[in-house]
């Protein structure tokens, strides 16, 4: 990300990576669950990011101070025994910041992939089974991933004016083609295979053959995918933020405390620089766990 | 090649026509009437009246759709409400420190990516290889808006060696537009050279895995002869592609470089104008972005072909 943040790997988030044409994925066989819970990355990446999600969750109970009560007479105070990360220009406590900022990274970053999944899913089971609709729908997906991420979700801010859930429908049409693009190959290979043939020569409905025997093959690279959204997702939100067109500035979030500090970045650093490293650890733990989950679950894209 | 390449441009066709599409409807998505909320909340019924007929929303949408298609066409984006000029004056003025920047994000990202992709994969599991790619990882999730401040404050307000902010056009006075671009084409490029590397060093693994390289350290030829003479080249055609993507992302990733740095480009002209409600001018960086990376990629596929023919058959 750049301000990006980052893709599949996750870069900038707005970067998305590149859309993964693959055509089957693999199964997950039989004891999937220990191995993924066997996998260090998957391990190291799950506890910093559930460390993480409850600090955000329990912000009310851990943040010391009230994070949009202003105190002229603190401000710009260096982090210290009293403000554990300083104070930003209007004395707000950055710590406190830093924790409900979570929330709404949180909640952003989770919904966004919860939207794109099912999205995904629906879009990419139609084209992929139903041949007519396939060539019109992959031609619209085409052309939303011809805009280069972070500028098309700037664009629909632009439209829809400031505010999370405007932040959440952006992104999850932004981030949608790819997972889209995901699913139709699998269903567009799984189709062709004899046990779907056998369920349609035994009658069953098409809706009945899509989810209940192509679904379940697809969800394990959902799964993978919807991870790296999720870390693309909660940079992209940060980029909004600081460029102040995602969630309205009095909002605490990560995005929103980055752009006050830069206003203040001669005099004090710590405004922009914790709020950021937060930012960096949430990313890290997301994308080691969407490399250890690819690895386990889709050993055939490992490696990049 | 001729007739790949006439059919990839034939299938941009479809996709910039869907492109065109979406900016068009970015007016339409606006809550509420888009013209009261252009105008503000000071506008009187004639004014708002005339404005809704210029810009042709009294009438049906595929009619104001099919007219946006032919302006398109004739490469006309429309009057910016703000600036007072046609947008594609507007942008055409703000193109060239958007064009450096990327560019030389780019060429920072290709300098750091590629060597340590390859050294990477040519000793794998080496201490070299668990250093650099561990810094790919860190690259790859290190926010580069947040990474340019940090630049900011160590290198121009700590040690003073570069300037904080600005833009001087590398035309006018090479050194001086150098010294401003260090630090935002660094800190843009530096998480792209994460992926470049992330890619380089699986390519380059992959290929030592291949029988032709068997031959050559069975012939007896030395470590660098072989990583050098025969796997080096192959290993770099799919890291083009990559560069592709890159592209993407650095074009969106220049929009934000450039507010951190005040550097007057496309991106500080789109945010600027969504803050002014100068919808023409959004529509048309958006546009302009969004064609230039469709043509880069189409680019990058044609030297793709080229280098690597297989591609052309398929």
């Amino acid at each position: 990300m750049t301000d990006s943040p980052a893709p599949a790997v996750a870069v900038d988030p707005a970067a998305p990576e590149a859309p993964s044409r693959r055509a089957a994925p693999a199964a997950a066989g039989p004891g999937w669950a220990r191995r993924i819970f066997a996998n260090r990355s998957v391990q190291v990446g799950a506890v910093i990011f559930l460390l993480l999600a409850l600090a955000a969750i329990f912000a009310g109970l851990l943040a010391p101070y009230n994070p949009t009560r202003l105190y002229p007479s603190d401000r710009l105070r260096p982090p210290s025994a009293q403000h554990y990360l300083g104070t930003d220009e209007f004395g707000r406590d950055v710590f406190s910041l830093v924790l409900h900022g979570g929330r709404v990274s949180l909640l952003v970053g989770g919904v966004t992939m919860l939207f794109t999944s099912l999205g995904g899913i629906a879009i990419g089971l139609v084209a992929g089974y139903y041949r007519r609709l396939d060539l019109p729908i992959m031609r619209v997906m085409d052309g939303l991933m011809a805009f280069p991420a972070i500028l098309l979700a700037i664009a629909l801010m632009a439209a829809r004016g400031p505010g999370v859930w405007n932040v959440i429908i952006a992104l999850s049409v932004v981030y949608t083609p790819r997972t889209a693009m995901i699913i139709r190959s699998t269903a567009l290979s799984l189709r062709e295979l004899d046990y779907v043939q056998a369920a349609r020569a035994l009658g069953r409905r098409d809706l009945a053959i899509a989810f209940r025997h192509i679904l379940p093959n697809c969800l394990a690279p959902v799964l993978v995918q919807g991870t790296f959204i999720f870390a693309y997702a909660i940079l992209a939100e940060a980029i909004l933020g600081f460029l102040g067109v995602g969630v309205p500035p009095y909002v605490p979030s990560w995005g929103n405390v980055i752009a006050s500090g830069k206003n203040v970045i001669r005099e004090a650093f710590w405004v922009s620089f914790f709020p950021g490293v937060t930012l960096t650890v949430a990313g890290l733990s997301l994308n080691l766990l969407g490399d250890g989950l690819r690895d386990v679950l889709d050993p055939r894209l490992r490696g990049v | 090649m001729t007739a790949y390449l006439a059919r990839r441009i034939l299938a941009l066709i479809p996709v910039l026509a869907v492109v065109v599409t979406i900016v068009f409807l970015l007016i339409h998505l606006i809550p509420g009437d888009p013209v009261s909320v252009m105008l503000g909340p000071d506008a009187t019924t004639t004014q708002i009246e005339a404005t809704r007929q210029a810009l042709g929303l009294d009438r049906p949408i595929w009619d104001q759709l099919l007219t946006f298609y032919g302006r398109v066409l004739r490469g006309d984006l429309g009057q910016s409400y703000f600036l007072d000029r046609p947008v594609t004056q507007a942008l055409w003025e703000r193109a060239e420190p958007t064009m450096v920047l990327t560019l030389s994000a780019l060429l920072v990202a290709v300098a750091i990516g590629v060597p340590s992709g390859i050294v990477a994969g040519a000793y794998p599991g080496s201490i070299w290889d668990r250093v650099l790619m561990t810094t790919a990882l860190l690259g790859v999730c290190i926010p580069g808006f947040w990474l340019s401040l940090n630049f900011i404050y160590l290198f121009a307000v700590r040690l003073r060696w570069l300037p904080a902010a600005g833009y001087e056009s590398i035309l006018v006075d090479p050194l001086a537009g150098l010294r401003y671009m260090v630090l935002p084409a660094v800190s843009l490029g530096f998480s792209q050279s994460a992926l470049i590397a992330r890619i380089a060093r699986s390519c380059m693994v992959d290929v030592l895995a291949q029988d032709y390289i068997r031959t050559a350290r069975a012939k007896g030829l030395s470590q660098a002869a072989v990583i050098y003479g025969h796997a080096l080249r192959n290993a770099l055609v799919p890291v083009v592609t990559v560069i592709g993507i890159t592209m993407a992302i650095l074009i969106g990733g220049a929009v934000v470089t450039e507010i951190v740095f005040n550097i007057p480009g496309l991106g500080r002209l789109v945010i600027s104008a969504i803050l002014r409600r100068d919808y023409p001018v959004v529509q048309g960086v958006v546009l302009v972005t969004a064609t230039a990376y469709v043509l880069i990629n189409l680019m990058v596929d044609m030297i793709y072909a080229f280098i690597d023919p297989r591609i052309r058959y398929d």
